[in-house]
């Protein structure tokens, strides 16, 4: 059925058809009209699951790892702060091997206070063992929360994983969204099912202490089933399509094939960036966008893959890492250091704390990728977009 | 037992419960309450790290668990228990 | 009647005041140029919302799929749901040169002196009131706006429209659709003003 919803809606219609069975919740703007929504589908009967008040985003997430080792369903949302506030429990939400997934609306991180669109909040948790999806519209949202369950509860697999949705863009905007039947989606996604379960009558202690022997050891069975989720991502793509008729690459690549300069773009700038490389493409300049959809697991070998092609790589970072560079471009560098192919990378950063990425600003980052293609990168590698007073934009 | 990472569980569980570790057998110093001077307080029930203290209206050490780290001594306000060498 | 026609892109900017109902509004004119099979979007302006406070909001209508994700700049329409911010915001702002603007107001279009070649306004206040729709004191006027769009513009029919409202309205569903209807026999459409 299509219907005309928000990417906070979409959000809890994922939850709702995907069944989840408990809903540990806390308000943070532009996140709140996800789990108002649920608790609207909980009343009017229409989802049937314990929504569990607290008082914090810590609150949140240990509701959250007990009730998922417990082994139910789990699904909650939050941003920037909540997120951040959260980091220690995403750590033990991985390490623990439990399949958790949470939207992230992403927004700014402040001071300055800011409720507007930023990568910084999620880029933060890199390193806490949770897979990241970025979307760039809200069907992708809806159809990445049923993706997701399927990918984390897989036995091979059992990490949990947030979905990342640009604040406002998408959290607060109606677009045409596909919601699939109930029947189908059970079809697709069967109920999660736990081995080793806090269980009243068969009682266990979990996260206990591990001596240095075998510390590592567990942390490389992490790493193990984190770079098994990169084949696992692409298998449940596939049958999601096959069901659904919707597909999704790690790697979204926009007529990138013939392209001398490819942008890599994250959420909903990949979205205008697409109509840009249309427009240009008119005018006969052989631009090319690839949309990073994960972040985590990293697609390495798709962007291995890509650098064969192309001469020149920028990359739009909606965050910074004071020190050096957006972590995309980071990446990006680190994954072909050790491959033959080394197109030149710039970093263009853009589009923080809500900076409007328009048409306009992209077709000035792709002109002049296109022109650093043929002349070299020069001093800049990497450039603040539309700072004023810093000229040229 | 385990030789290998691949026959590691997922994530650390232990299946039995801390009844079966009997921290007992790690005491040096054992403490002895002298109930003369007793008061019934119950600071030193408060203050044990391993719950090895019981309430029978007067305390009781339970020695299957107590490590004999001496709180409970350090914090009777009687100086009611002394902390004596395992024979 | 001329058939609703989308050819490229359309966009739409409303501004009203938080409580009238902008942000509904352009919600309502999303749904109902979906059921004319159009792709849409529609989005409150990214920022905080207050009772009493400037509101805008936006809707995108296109044949094709819309990619573009970011704010309108240069709108098609523009929709006052409150002429009194007509004194401190630029309504007209990046109007497109055969844009029209309509106004909630018991005046005359021509009466409007604005940068716009196509002015067009209708008193949804008082149809609001007269249909009972908010308080004497608060009227939500969109789904009367909503009706005079559909005449001045014909981006939508007014039968799409008004099962717009009576699929999503969150209330009083009848009268919203009859306000739209008195709304759309009642406005008045000057060109070259
Ligand atoms: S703290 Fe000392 S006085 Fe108090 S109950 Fe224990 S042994 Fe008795
Ligand atoms: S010595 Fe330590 S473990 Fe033993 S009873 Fe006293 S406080 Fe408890």
């Amino acid at each position: 059925m299509k219907k005309v919803v928000t990417g906070n809606e979409a959000l809890a219609y994922g939850a709702k058809i995907a069944r989840a069975e408990v809903i540990p919740a806390y308000p943070i703007t532009p996140q709140t009209t996800v789990v108002e929504k649920i608790a609207d589908f909980m009343a009017d009967g229409e989802m049937k699951a314990k929504y569990i008040k607290v008082e914090s985003e810590h609150s949140a997430m240990a509701a959250c790892i007990a009730a998922s080792n417990a082994g139910a369903r789990t699904f909650t949302a939050t941003s920037a702060h909540g997120l951040t506030l959260m980091h220690e429990l995403l750590f033990w939400a991985s390490g623990a091997r439990l399949p958790i997934v949470m939207g992230n609306i992403n927004r700014a991180m402040g001071p300055p206070w800011s409720v507007w669109a930023d990568h910084l909040d999620s880029i933060a948790q890199r390193d806490t063992g949770w897979m990241q999806f970025y979307c760039e519209n809200n069907q992708e949202v809806l159809d990445t929360v049923i993706q997701a369950y399927k990918i984390c509860e897989d036995k091979d697999i059992l990490l949990p994983a947030f979905i990342n949705e640009d604040a406002f863009y998408l959290s607060h905007t109606s677009e045409l969204v596909d919601i699939p039947d109930q029947e189908r989606v059970d079809e697709f996604l069967p109920p999660y099912e736990l081995q080793l379960k806090l269980d009243i009558d068969n009682p266990m202690g979990f996260g206990s202490l591990v001596m240095p022997e075998w510390y590592m050891e567990f942390r490389y069975k992490i790493a193990e089933a984190m770079d098994r989720s990169r084949k696992k991502i692409q298998q449940v793509s596939k049958e999601f399509n096959k069901m659904f008729g919707r597909s999704y690459e790690m790697l979204d690549l926009y007529r990138c094939e013939d392209a001398e300069a490819v942008f890599i773009a994250v959420g909903t700038m990949a979205s205008t960036a697409k109509e840009v490389v249309d427009t240009m493409r008119k005018e006969g300049k052989d631009v090319g966008v690839a949309r990073l959809r994960v972040f985590r697991p990293f697609p390495v070998d798709e962007i291995r893959e890509l650098a064969k092609t192309v001469d020149f790589i920028g990359v739009m970072d909606r965050s910074y890492s004071f020190g050096y560079g957006g972590a995309i471009f980071s990446e990006i560098k680190a994954a072909l250091y050790n491959s033959d192919y080394k197109p030149i990378v710039k970093d263009y950063i853009v589009g923080l704390g809500g900076k409007d990425v328009t048409p306009k600003v992209l077709e000035k980052i792709f002109t002049d990728g296109l022109k650093v293609r043929t002349k070299g990168l020069k001093d800049k590698e990497i450039e603040w977009i539309g700072v004023k007073g810093l000229g040229g934009w | 037992m385990f030789k290998t990472y691949e026959d590691l569980p997922l994530t650390p569980i232990t299946n039995v419960s801390s009844r079966t570790n009997k921290t007992g057998l790690w005491r040096t110093f054992k403490p002895v309450i002298d109930y003369e001077k007793c008061i019934k307080c119950y600071i030193c029930w408060k203050f044990c790290p391993d719950v090895a203290i019981i309430i029978n209206d007067f305390p009781q050490i339970d020695y299957d668990y107590c490590k004999g780290c001496g709180i409970c001594a350090n914090e009777c306000p009687k100086n009611a228990i002394t902390m004596e060498k395992e024979e | 009647m001329l058939l609703p026609k989308v050819i490229a892109m359309i966009e739409i900017r409303f501004h009203g005041r938080g409580g009238q109902g902008a942000v509904v509004a352009s919600k309502l004119l999303a749904q109902a140029a979906f059921l004319e099979d159009n792709d849409v979007q529609s989005f409150p302006y990214f920022g905080v919302e207050r009772r009493g406070a400037p509101v805008t909001a936006f809707t995108k209508i296109d044949k094709r799929p819309i990619r573009i994700k970011s704010q309108i700049y240069e709108p098609d329409y523009v929709i006052v749901l409150d002429p009194s911010l007509m004194n401190a915001v630029d309504v007209a702002h990046g109007l497109k040169k055969n844009g029209l603007i309509l106004i909630n107001s018991n005046k005359k279009p021509e009466k409007f002196n604005l940068p716009a070649k196509r002015i067009a306004t209708v008193d949804a206040t008082s149809i609001a009131i007269a249909h009972r729709l908010g308080s004497k004191h608060a009227p939500i006027v969109n789904s009367a706006i909503l009706g005079a769009f559909s005449k001045a513009s014909k981006i939508v029919k007014l039968s799409s429209l008004i099962n717009s409202i009576l699929e999503i309205s969150p209330a009083k569903k009848e009268e919203n659709a009859a306000a739209a209807k008195e709304a759309y026999e009642k406005v008045t459409v000057v060109e070259n003003v």
